[in-house]
């Protein structure tokens, strides 16, 4: 079995302007999500929203610096992700089509695995 | 990692030349020449069944392509003295599934860069794959499609890979052609063709993306793409890129073959038929395509009793099958054009006002610039050699067809009918630039000697 990274990507204005019942739907489609696919999940989180993060780079000196906001500045944004185990890339694909990402989409990348 | 070649077959000019030669000086049964022949031959009918099969070993593509090569080298190393065996394709097999053995076992402890591929054997133990298998209704594995080199077309042909990268990597791991010849086929440079099959190669192993043929439930996804690489193949065999000689006849069966596997596989899809239809409708006129000289020869001045009637009649009535499964594909209106091309009693009395229509369908269904071309020459033969030009000129400024010969090739030809003879002999010159078929190359040398000096 091989380790993929499911990484969901959201729209953060339309998750900004979501009514209260879209996020209480939201929140449910992800128990639901995991519950059925509880065998295979091995982790997973939602991340705050991209305003919160922080990214730290090496600068020429050796030291590194610190600067507000997202590694990279996109549309969608990183918002939470799920560790899945599958058996090929079929496998994880058809996990992927399940997870629920109403205002964008996921990513899968497989883990590097060292052998 | 770095992109490896197949090994060249001997066909080439300089290997022609140098051949005869070899077989005098060293005179061993059955020569160094019918050897070097056999392995050419071998190399074209046989690589996409050994490396297939050398790639069920390996579970590692490069590796399974690096011991096919050394296989082919030994075989032209030995048939000559050792003899040709009886089944090169076996031979090959054997060699190069012992080499990968070798070493596999040798290299048992190194460390490897990219994991094993997942093959429907490492998946048999999984229970998500049995339940997989059932929901494949029949199951994915009938010994009618368990073909190795179909495993490879699906693996290849992945979702998950760029439609682009599909078609290359099938043409390469199925047909042995060189980055160089499948760069050709796609317009694009070498060095753009090799990171695109490289990237895609490693995307494979990395992503697990598994060697087999998918199950029933998800074929009809993964048709397109499939699809799309046996018409390339058709295509690559029926002109090849490069090379003295105009068809590799072996690239045509080899499609053939494997889209009546595939229509056997999916029966009662519109566009397999619409493919095979249009594979053998093409394929009927191979014969009168070129003279006892090898030399290319016009659909214009074709003649028509060469042609293979039991593959037209065949051809005709699957297209009529496909039609008759509404909407038509891209293939299916291909197979059509074929079809009105293959039932005209000459080229005077073909129905180019249908042939346009029929383009103009193509072209709402399948745009692409290849497409816009053959639509602006059926134009000219509709219509006349200006309208022709124009609608060819109307094609000039797309990027795709910067560097595609038969654009110029197409403009020569309607500026020789409109007498603009200066500007054809340029058009000409072009086209023999962009051109790497030495075939092809000979008729437009020929064509522009007859314009005169």
């Amino acid at each position: 079995m091989s380790q993929y990274l499911i990484l969901i990507y959201a729209d953060e204005a339309q998750w900004a302007s979501a009514t209260p019942e879209e996020v209480a739907q939201l929140t449910k489609e992800h128990m639901d999500f995991g519950q059925r696919h509880a065998t295979v999940i091995r982790g997973g989180s939602a991340l705050q929203p991209s305003g919160t993060a922080t990214s730290v780079r090496p600068d020429p000196a050796g030291g590194a610096t610190v600067t507000d906001g997202p590694f990279a500045e996109t549309k969608e944004a990183l918002g939470g992700y799920y560790l899945v185990e599958a058996a090929d890339l079929d496998q994880a694909l058809a996990v992927a089509k399940e997870v629920p990402a109403r205002f964008g989409g996921v990513e899968v990348r497989p883990v590097w695995e060292v052998m | 990692m770095e992109e490896k070649e197949p090994p060249r077959g001997p066909g080439t000019a300089r290997d022609r030349g140098t051949a005869p030669g070899a077989a005098r000086d060293r005179g061993t049964a059955p020569g160094a020449a019918a050897a070097a022949a056999a392995v050419a031959d071998a190399h074209r009918r046989e690589w996409a069944f050994v490396l297939a099969a050398t790639v069920r070993v390996t579970r590692d593509i490069d590796l399974a392509e690096e011991c096919v090569q050394d296989a082919y080298a030994r075989a032209l190393d030995t048939w000559g003295a050792a003899g040709i065996p009886a089944s090169p394709g076996a031979w090959l097999t054997t060699v190069a599934r012992r080499r990968a053995l070798d070493l596999l076992r040798r290299d048992a402890t190194a460390q490897r860069v990219l994991p094993l591929l997942v093959t429907d054997h490492a998946l048999a133990a999984g229970q998500e794959q049995a339940s997989h298998d059932r929901a494949g209704a029949a199951g994915p594995d009938d010994a009618g499609i368990a073909d190795d080199r179909l495993r490879l077309v699906f693996t290849c042909c992945h979702p998950a890979l760029g439609t682009e990268a599909q078609v290359a990597l099938s043409l390469r791991l199925l047909c042995g052609l060189s980055t160089a010849e499948v760069a050709r086929a796609f317009l694009v440079s070498e060095p753009t063709m090799a990171a695109r099959i490289t990237r895609a190669k490693k995307k494979i192993a990395a992503a697990r993306i598994p060697y087999r043929v998918p199950p029933r439930a998800e074929l009809p996804g993964r048709l397109d793409a499939v699809l799309t690489v046996l018409h390339l193949l058709y295509s690559t065999g029926y002109a090849a890129p490069t090379g003295d000689v105009l068809m590799r006849e072996d690239l045509a069966e080899r499609s053939l073959d494997l889209t009546r596997m595939l229509r056997d596989l999916l029966p009662g899809r519109g566009e397999i038929t619409g493919l095979l239809a249009l594979i053998l409708l093409t394929d009927a006129r191979r014969s009168a395509r070129v003279d006892a000289a090898g030399r290319l020869i016009l659909l214009a001045d074709q003649d028509r009793l060469r042609w293979d009637a039991a593959k037209i009649s065949e051809g005709a009535a699957l297209v009529r099958e496909a039609l008759a499964q509404p909407p038509p594909g891209r293939f299916t209106l291909m197979a059509a054009i074929a079809a009105v091309h293959d039932g005209a009693p000459s080229f005077a009395d073909t129905d180019w006002p249908q042939i346009v229509g029929l383009y103009d369908l193509l072209m709402r269904r399948w745009p692409s610039p290849v497409v816009a071309l053959n639509r602006a020459v059926a134009i000219g033969f509709a219509t006349g050699p200006a309208a022709g030009l124009a609608a060819l000129d109307a094609l000039g400024a797309s990027p795709e067809l910067a560097g595609y010969g038969y654009l110029a090739a197409a403009r020569a030809d309607f500026l020789r009918r409109l007498g603009r003879t200066g500007e054809a002999r340029l058009a000409y010159e072009e086209a023999l630039l962009l051109t790497g078929n030495a075939v092809e190359r000979e008729f437009l040398a020929t064509r522009l000697e007859e314009l005169g000096a």
